[in-house]
C-alpha cells in the first residue's frame, strides 16, 4: 500500500533503479495502428528469444533478486526489458520498434516477427545497427526516433510517455515522473491553487469548442452544492481523428493523474470516463490502471494519507456520435438516451446527476499533471498568446507520414504537412485539409502559412475541434467530400430537435442531387440558406456546426459545385454518375457481349459494323465493362 | 421463451452493475456482447431487476446504434468509412464484403449466421486507412482483392 507521499516516493525511487538497470530494453509499439499491423506477434517473438536466451533476465526487478542466480544479476546490464508501449507516432511504417539501451535508441521500422533473431542478435546482444529497417528518406537513413524528420519536428507535452514506457505498468508510469504533479497538489498546493495555476496557464478545452479549462474548474468550485463531478470525454467521434484513443491506450495513467488533480482542485470524490464502443484497448487499459491504483491505494479514500478521496469509473460508449455533447454525454452515463438538452443550466452548473461537474476531454485533462509541475509560465512559453500550450493531430488521407502528432498551437499547415507529413502522397497536389470533422471545414493553399489557433482557424469558418487533420489531393471530389459529411451528421443527428433532424436531411438531398447529376443552380442557395438556418437554430453545438463542412466546401470550390450542376463533370473523377462509357475499336472484337449485359439497352450495333454506347440511355452500371473479356470499353469524366 | 440460463447470466451481469437505473448501458453491453444480440425478453426482465419501465429500457436500447434485437453473425466486419478511410476509397471494399457473402444495405447478417457487414464511422486506426474490424482485430490496408481472402480465413477459422 501506498499510503504516503514518503511510500510513494519510495516506490518511485525503486522503480527508477528498476528502469535504469535495465541493460536494453525492447520497445514494442502496442498502439490500435501498430497491433493491426501485427506487433502482437513480433513482441511475442521478442519474448520467446529473450526466454531462450540464458544469458540475460528477462523483466529484472531489483527486489526478487533472490529468484535469480546472484552471478547473472551483480551484471545488470544482462537485465533485459521486453515492454509493449503506446502509440510511436509513426502508424503507416508499422510494426515500430525501439531499441533502447541507456540514452541510445534505434528505431526500426515495419519490423516482421521473421526479423526478430537479427535484431536480436545484432542490435540487443551487441550494437549493430540494421540498416535496412532503419526509417529512410531516399538515401538516408535515420538511426533514432528523435533524428526522423517527422518526431524531431514536432513538441510532444501530452505525448512525451507515449513510445517510452510501457503503457500498462504502473512502476514505468511513476520512474518517468508520474505522479509527481498529484504530489505537489495534494501537499504544497490548496485547491485553489491548483485552479488558480490551470487557469494561468491559459489551458482551453481541446476537444472542439476551445473554452478555458481554468474558468470551467472555477465556475465548479464555487458552486454551493458539495457533491460535484470530473467527467472526461473519451468518446472521440470525429470520424478521422484518433488522438485521444491514443493517449488513453498510451499513457492511461497520465489522463487519470490528470483527472484526480482535477477532482482535487475542484471538490469531486468521483470521476468518470466515458470512452467510445469503438475503442476496446482504451477500455482495457483504462480499467487495468484503475485497478491497479485501487490496489496500491492511489485511488479510494484518504489518498496518500491526505484525506481526499477520489474514485474512477468507466462507461462505454455505445455507438452514438452525439454523445459526444456535453449534456447528451452525461445523460448517457445516467442511463439515458444521449441527447442534449437546452442550456442554461450549464454543465458546470448542473451536469452529471444534476451536479456541479467539471467536463473535459481526454487531451484536456493530461495536459494537466505538466502544467502543476512546471508551472504556468512555463505553459504560456509554448504557443500563441490565447492558445497556449502544444495540441496533437492525427495526420491522414494523401499524406505521406500518416500518423499522430503534437505541435506547438500556432504552427503553420505547411510546417504539419509538408514538413512533418512529408508532403503529399504519390506526389500529388494539395488541394484542401479538412480540419474538425464534420464540423469543421477546408483549409486550402491560400491557408497554408497561417498559424493553426483557436481564433485564427475560426476566422477562415472551419474550427480546431478535436485534432483530426484529413489531407485531400486532386483525386477528392469537394462535393462529394460535403455529402459524406452531411451523410454522417444525417445520420448521427439525434433527433430532438428540427432544424438539425429535417434540415440535414433536406440537406442530404440536395447533395445527393447534385452528386448524381440532378442538381440546379438554385440549389446552390438553397443550401446555404439550409445552412444558415441550421447553424442558429440548432439546440446543441453538433447541430450548429453540422452545415460548416457545406458552407465551407461551397466558400472555396464552388466552382466544382457549378461544374457538377452545369457540365455534369467531376474533375476529381469520384462521382460516378459523371461517367461516360465508350468502347475503344482497338481493342474490340465485336462480340457483342457488351450488348447483351447492357440492362438498358443503351448498346447498339452488329457483328460487322461494331457496337456504341449511346451515352443519353446509358445508366451508368458497368455492367458492359465488368463483362467485357477485352477491356476493350473504357470510362470518361 | 428463453432458456432458464440467459437469465442466470442476467442476474450475474446486474449483479456486477447493480441494481440502479444507471446500470442499464452497461448491462446491456455485457449481455450482447454474450449473446452477439440483445434478446427483448431479457430486456423486459432487466428494466423489471433494475427498476425502470420496460418502455425506458427500451427507448434507450433503440436509440444506441451498438444494440441489435437481431442476432448477429459470429464474426461482426465493421467496415471503416471515416474520413480518412473514405479519402483512401473504402466503399469498393464494403461492397467487395457484400458481394462476396450476398448481402446489401438491407441485409446484414448473412444466411449462415458467420458474417454480419456493418459500416463503422471510425475505428481510429487511420493511418492505415482503409481498415476493418472484425470483431475486435483491426485490419489494416484492405483493398477488395484482401476481402476475399479474409473471408476464407475467417471461414476456416470456425472448423
Amino acid at each position: 500500500m501506498i499510503n504516503s507521499r514518503e511510500a510513494l516516493i519510495q516506490t518511485t525511487e525503486a522503480a527508477k533503479a528498476t528502469l535504469a538497470s535495465y541493460g536494453c530494453r525492447i520497445l514494442v509499439c502496442s498502439g490500435t495502428g501498430c497491433i493491426a499491423s501485427g506487433s502482437e506477434a513480433v513482441y511475442e517473438e521478442f519474448r520467446k528469444l529473450a526466454k531462450d536466451d540464458h544469458n540475460v533476465v528477462l523483466e529484472f526487478k531489483p527486489h526478487d533478486e533472490a529468484e535469480h542466480d546472484s552471478e547473472v544479476v551483480s551484471d545488470v546490464k544482462n537485465a533485459l526489458g521486453v515492454k509493449k508501449t503506446g502509440c510511436q507516432g509513426v502508424c503507416e511504417l508499422g510494426p515500430l520498434v525501439r531499441i533502447q539501451k541507456g540514452d541510445d535508441v534505434i528505431q526500426y521500422i515495419k519490423v516482421k516477427p521473421e526479423n526478430c533473431e537479427e535484431i536480436f542478435q545484432r542490435s540487443v546482444r551487441q550494437d549493430d545497427v540494421i540498416e535496412s529497417l532503419l526509417y529512410h528518406q531516399g538515401e538516408e537513413a535515420f538511426r533514432g526516433p528523435d533524428d526522423i524528420p517527422f518526431i524531431a519536428k514536432q513538441t510532444r507535452i501530452v505525448l512525451e510517455n507515449c513510445g517510452k514506457y510501457d503503457a500498462e505498468s504502473f512502476d514505468e508510469y511513476l520512474a518517468g515522473g508520474g505522479f509527481t504533479a498529484l504530489q505537489k497538489a495534494l501537499f504544497e498546493m490548496k485547491p485553489e491553487e491548483v485552479v488558480d495555476e490551470v487557469d494561468k496557464s491559459g489551458l482551453r478545452g481541446r476537444g472542439g469548442g476551445g473554452f478555458p479549462a481554468g474558468r470551467k474548474w472555477k465556475q465548479v468550485a464555487r458552486q454551493p452544492e458539495k457533491e460535484r463531478f470530473v467527467v472526461c470525454n473519451g468518446d472521440e467521434g470525429d470520424p478521422g481523428a484518433f488522438m485521444d484513443g491514443s493517449v488513453m491506450e498510451g499513457d492511461p495513467y497520465k489522463l487519470i493523474e490528470g483527472m484526480m488533480i482535477a477532482g482535487y482542485a475542484c471538490g469531486a470524490e468521483n470521476g468518470y470516463i466515458y470512452v467510445r464502443a469503438e475503442y476496446p484497448m482504451s477500455v482495457a487499459r483504462l480499467r487495468k490502471a484503475i485497478a491497479t491504483l485501487e490496489e496500491v491505494g492511489l485511488l479510494g479514500d484518504d489518498i496518500l494519507g491526505t484525506g481526499y478521496n477520489f474514485h474512477m469509473h468507466i462507461n462505454r460508449g455505445a455507438g452514438a456520435f452525439v454523445c459526444g455533447e456535453g449534456s447528451a454525454l452525461t445523460a448517457s452515463i445516467e442511463g439515458n438516451r444521449g441527447m442534449p438538452r437546452v442550456k442554461p443550466p450549464r454543465t458546470v452548473e448542473k451536469g452529471l446527476w444534476a451536479k456541479p461537474t467539471v467536463l473535459n476531454n481526454v487531451e484536456t485533462y493530461a495536459n494537466v499533471p505538466k502544467i502543476i509541475l512546471q508551472g504556468s509560465d512555463w505553459f504560456r512559453s509554448i504557443g500563441t498568446e490565447n492558445s497556449t500550450g502544444t495540441k496533437t493531430f492525427s495526420l491522414t488521407g494523401s499524406i505521406q507520414n500518416t500518423g499522430l502528432i503534437e505541435v506547438p498551437m500556432g504552427t503553420t499547415l505547411r510546417e504539419i504537412i509538408f514538413d512533418i507529413g512529408g508532403g503529399l502522397k504519390d506526389g500529388g497536389s494539395f488541394k484542401a485539409v479538412q480540419i474538425g470533422g464534420p464540423s469543421g471545414g477546408c483549409l486550402t493553399e491560400q491557408h497554408l502559412d497561417e498559424p493553426l489557433d483557436f481564433e485564427s482557424v475560426k476566422k477562415f469558418g472551419a474550427i480546431i475541434g478535436s485534432g483530426g487533420l484529413v489531407v485531400m489531393d486532386d483525386n477528392t471530389c469537394m462535393v462529394e467530400v460535403a455529402r459524406f459529411f452531411m451523410s454522417f451528421t444525417q445520420r448521427e443527428s439525434c433527433g430532438k430537435c428540427i432544424p438539425c433532424r429535417e434540415g440535414t436531411k433536406r440537406m442530404l438531398e440536395i447533395l445527393e442531387r447534385i452528386v448524381n447529376g440532378d442538381g440546379e443552380l438554385q440549389d446552390l442557395d438553397l443550401l446555404e440558406e439550409l445552412a444558415t438556418m441550421i447553424k442558429s437554430m440548432a439546440l446543441c453545438g453538433l447541430g450548429k456546426s453540422a452545415p460548416l463542412p457545406v458552407l465551407s466546401t461551397l466558400r472555396t470550390f464552388r466552382d466544382e459545385y457549378v461544374e457538377h450542376i452545369v457540365n455534369h463533370k467531376c474533375r476529381a473523377k469520384v462521382c460516378a454518375a459523371m461517367r461516360t462509357f465508350h468502347i475503344n475499336p482497338e481493342f474490340c472484337k465485336n462480340c457483342g457481349k457488351c450488348m447483351r449485359s447492357c440492362p438498358v439497352g443503351a448498346i447498339t450495333g452488329n457483328r460487322e459494323v461494331g457496337y456504341t454506347i449511346n451515352s443519353k440511355q446509358c445508366i451508368r452500371c458497368g455492367a458492359c465493362k465488368e463483362n467485357c473479356a477485352f477491356d476493350a470499353i473504357y470510362v470518361e469524366m | 421463451m428463453l432458456e432458464e440460463a440467459y437469465y442466470q447470466k442476467a442476474d450475474e451481469i446486474i449483479e456486477h452493475y447493480g441494481k440502479k437505473a444507471a446500470s442499464l448501458i452497461p448491462i446491456m453491453q455485457d449481455i450482447q456482447a454474450e449473446y452477439r444480440y440483445l434478446p427483448g425478453e431479457l430486456l423486459t426482465y432487466v428494466a423489471g431487476q433494475i427498476g425502470i419501465t420496460e418502455e425506458k429500457a427500451y427507448s434507450v436500447a433503440t436509440f444506441y446504434e451498438n444494440f441489435s434485437f437481431e442476432q448477429k453473425g459470429k464474426y461482426v466486419v465493421k467496415v471503416c468509412d471515416g474520413t480518412a478511410c473514405h479519402v483512401r476509397k473504402s466503399v469498393p471494399i464494403l461492397e467487395a464484403f457484400q458481394k462476396e457473402l450476398g448481402l446489401s444495405a438491407k441485409k446484414h447478417t448473412s444466411d449462415d449466421m458467420l458474417f454480419t457487414v456493418e459500416t463503422v464511422s471510425c475505428l481510429g486506426a487511420c493511418g492505415l486507412a482503409p481498415t476493418v474490424m472484425v470483431n475486435e482485430d483491426v485490419h489494416p490496408k484492405m483493398t477488395p482483392e484482401k476481402v476475399q481472402a479474409l473471408i476464407q480465413e475467417l471461414r476456416g477459422d470456425k472448423k
